[in-house]
């Protein structure tokens, strides 16, 4: 990928977001993640359960208040004190779509009012004609037809209801869209219709997303770079390609070998590298590294040291012991 | 070659208040001793209902086995009293779960559930089912079995407590086990290291397994054979190799090319267009006509014959006819190094 100027869309800063569980229990679930989004591109936001990938993105979104750091959206803060009207101005220009289909539309609204919500809320139709206007024409780019404006959401099937979540977001115009897991809970079929209707609005509208999931396959196939997650920090970051197939952080290249290939052959091949042991508990995480617990690389200064979040080439960024030079050059003088 | 279960015509249908549900119609299947086969198919294929048929675990009241017959080791299992069922379920053939977290007993210690089946199948007595029990959480490779024996589910992260159901499953030594989406619930990493377990766990016990799944990657980790699932008929069934290499269905080939390959680049993915049928009113021919980019009036028309593309390959589809236009599979449908 050429390397352009190219405008930031989103600052995120040392976004860090805790939940108290009980007595003086803290549960970091994002803990010190910086991250850019340019304009236009797609960032992919992979890891496994509970490694705080949601939790950012709800953050950034403002669907919970961030403990710390902070998110510039073309420069200006998005979080803290904000009066009714900026934060109007800022829903408006960013959107969400969530992961399950079935929970995240009002049962007891039909598809035209859930999908004018928005329209209505900033007053972007000026009479009821122009409203119904842009509602028809919303449920033709996201390929619905007229017919199904008046129905409810418990007659359509997964993949359609995923198509109005999309339409409802795109109903105010936004520039950024969080996408969180939007095709989990989809038959594979049926995910590649709404994968490509993403990419296909992207390319019409100029959108920008930050695509959250955890199937890999289908992030890279849909992001142009991609970070990876593990227990509230972000341990790499790198252009989609570069990190699939150079993959540094040994976590990324467990993740990367886990994944089962539809190729039968390739997997009686494969060689795996299966990680021990599970994700420990984010209420006490381990000291340094937080992956060195299951890490076949691991060394003394993992546990002790938290590792710095640096590029180790340009563009892929790494958070390892293993690639920090400075450290290398001091262990060999020793 | 001894097939130690066999599916003939199986059709089984559910009673609701709009009316007849045709959830499997017309499966035929068998399973060898020792091998295993997975069936593929999306959410509402019948999958899941097929291997439920086999267990009789289907709600009695409103469903029913309209038609066929399963038989294990020769004998119908749709026949006999639930008496022998119950003698037959957990210790001849058993099943594990798709979710851990609600197939386990919240309110018993994992060591209980797994002494259960022992007890009630095997005669055993308590000590011995207790020292069966520690080898098989060894076994399924759970640090300090002794100590967790004693602990309750919820001390257990999933991917253990998948490893606990898989030793329940597995206490008795059945001969066939059935895996209902047994990595789905559980993330990557940790699916890695249960199909590992499940693979090691085959050729230790000679144990064959059905496993069911939508993912088509586990498919290729583990499976000998397939058979791809589609609006309650199978449409396409063979080893792994002839079904992934040179599969012969336009519904295989919409599976195959609608998920991103790593190497695919930024290509449009290869969508299936549509939904799959409402099996209230099935369609009265094939049932993948209505999505097919391939569909003649024929297939409308007529239900599709099996047809033998080698003596284990075998595809439901009116293409394979010697009157129907040839077809090349697309492009994005070709796995890696397919002919």
């Amino acid at each position: 990928m050429a390397v352009v100027e190219r405008e930031k869309l989103l600052e995120v800063k040392n976004l860090k977001k805790h939940f108290n569980v009980g007595k003086n229990a803290v549960l970091k679930a994002v803990d010190n993640v910086s991250f850019d989004i340019y304009k236009g591109e797609t960032l992919g936001l992979v890891g496994e359960s509970g490694c705080g990938k949601s939790t950012t993105g709800r953050t950034i979104i403002r669907l919970y208040e961030a403990t710390g750091g902070n998110v510039a959206f073309e420069g200006e803060d998005v979080h803290g004190k904000k009066s009714r009207k900026e934060l109007k101005s800022f829903n408006r220009r960013m959107q969400m779509i969530f992961q399950d289909p079935y929970a995240s539309l009002n049962p007891r609204m039909t598809i035209k009012d859930i999908i004018a919500e928005g329209i209505d809320i900033h007053g972007l139709a000026k009479n009821d004609k122009e409203r119904m206007e842009r509602i028809y024409e919303l449920l033709e780019t996201v390929g619905l037809n007229r017919a199904h404006a008046s129905r409810y959401p418990h007659e359509f099937s997964g993949g359609q209801r995923q198509r109005i979540g999309i339409a409802r977001a795109l109903a105010v115009d936004p520039e950024f869209i969080i996408a969180d897991e939007p095709i989990s809970a989809l038959d594979v079929s049926i995910q590649a219709q709404v994968v490509n209707l993403l990419m296909k609005l992207q390319k019409e509208r100029g959108l920008t997303y930050l695509f959250i999931a955890h199937d890999l396959s289908m992030v890279k196939h849909i992001s142009d770079r991609v970070g990876v997650m593990y227990l509230g920090n972000i341990v790499e970051l790198a252009a989609s390609d570069e990190l699939y197939e150079e993959p540094l952080h040994p976590y990324t290249q467990a993740l990367l070998s886990a994944i089962p290939v539809p190729d039968p052959e390739v997997e009686r091949s494969r060689e795996r590298i299966i990680l021990e042991g599970d994700l420990p508990s984010p209420i006490s995480p381990p000291s340094g590294c937080r992956f060195r617990t299951r890490c076949p690389h691991a060394m003394d200064v993992c546990a002790s040291k938290d590792p710095k979040w640096m590029e180790a080439r340009e563009g892929h960024w790494v958070a390892c012991h293993l690639y920090d030079n400075e450290l290398n050059t001091e262990n060999k003088q020793q | 070659m001894k097939n130690i279960l066999e599916l003939k015509n199986v059709n089984v249908s559910f009673h609701t208040f709009a009316g007849e549900v045709k959830a499997v119609r017309g499966v035929n299947l068998h399973l060898e001793k020792g091998e295993s086969l997975a069936i593929v198919g999306e959410s509402g294929s019948g999958k899941s209902v097929t291997s439920k048929s086999i267990m009789r675990l289907l709600p009695e009241k409103t469903s029913e086995i309209k038609e066929g017959e399963i038989l294990f080791e020769g004998r119908d299992l749709t026949k006999i009293s639930n008496r022998e069922m119950e003698k037959i379920r957990g210790s001849e053939i058993s099943m594990i779960f798709q979710d851990p977290m609600t197939s386990l007993n919240p309110t018993m210690t994992v060591g209980k559930q797994i002494m259960e089946g022992l007890r009630k199948h095997q005669n055993l007595s308590k000590s011995e089912a207790k020292e069966r029990a520690v080898n098989l959480l060894k076994l399924v490779g759970i640090p300090n079995p002794e100590l967790r024996i004693s602990e309750y589910p919820h001390q257990f992260s999933g991917g253990m407590r998948q490893r606990v159901v898989i030793a329940i499953a597995l206490a008795c030594n059945p001969k066939v086990l059935i895996a209902d989406e047994p990595t789905t619930a559980l993330d990557v990493t940790i699916q890695a290291q249960i199909l590992d377990l499940m693979r090691d766990l085959q050729q230790k016990t000679g144990t064959a397994i059905i496993l069911i799944t939508h993912d088509l990657g586990v498919v290729a980790n583990l499976s000998q054979r397939v058979a791809v699932m589609y609006g309650g008929t199978i449409v396409e069934t063979g080893t792994t190799d002839e079904v992934f290499y040179n599969p012969k269905h336009p519904y295989t080939w919409g599976l195959l090319s609608s998920m991103p390959k790593l190497n695919s680049g930024d290509k449009e993915l290869m969508a299936i267009p549509g939904t799959p049928p409402n099996l209230l009113n099935p369609p009265k021919g094939c049932p993948f006509a209505a999505r097919c980019p391939y569909a003649m009036q024929v297939c409308v028309d007529h239900m599709p014959d099996v047809t033998d593309v080698t003596s284990t390959h075998k595809s439901a589809c009116w293409l394979l006819d010697e009157r129907a236009p040839q077809v090349e599979p697309p492009e994005a449908a070709l796995v890696g190094g397919a002919r």
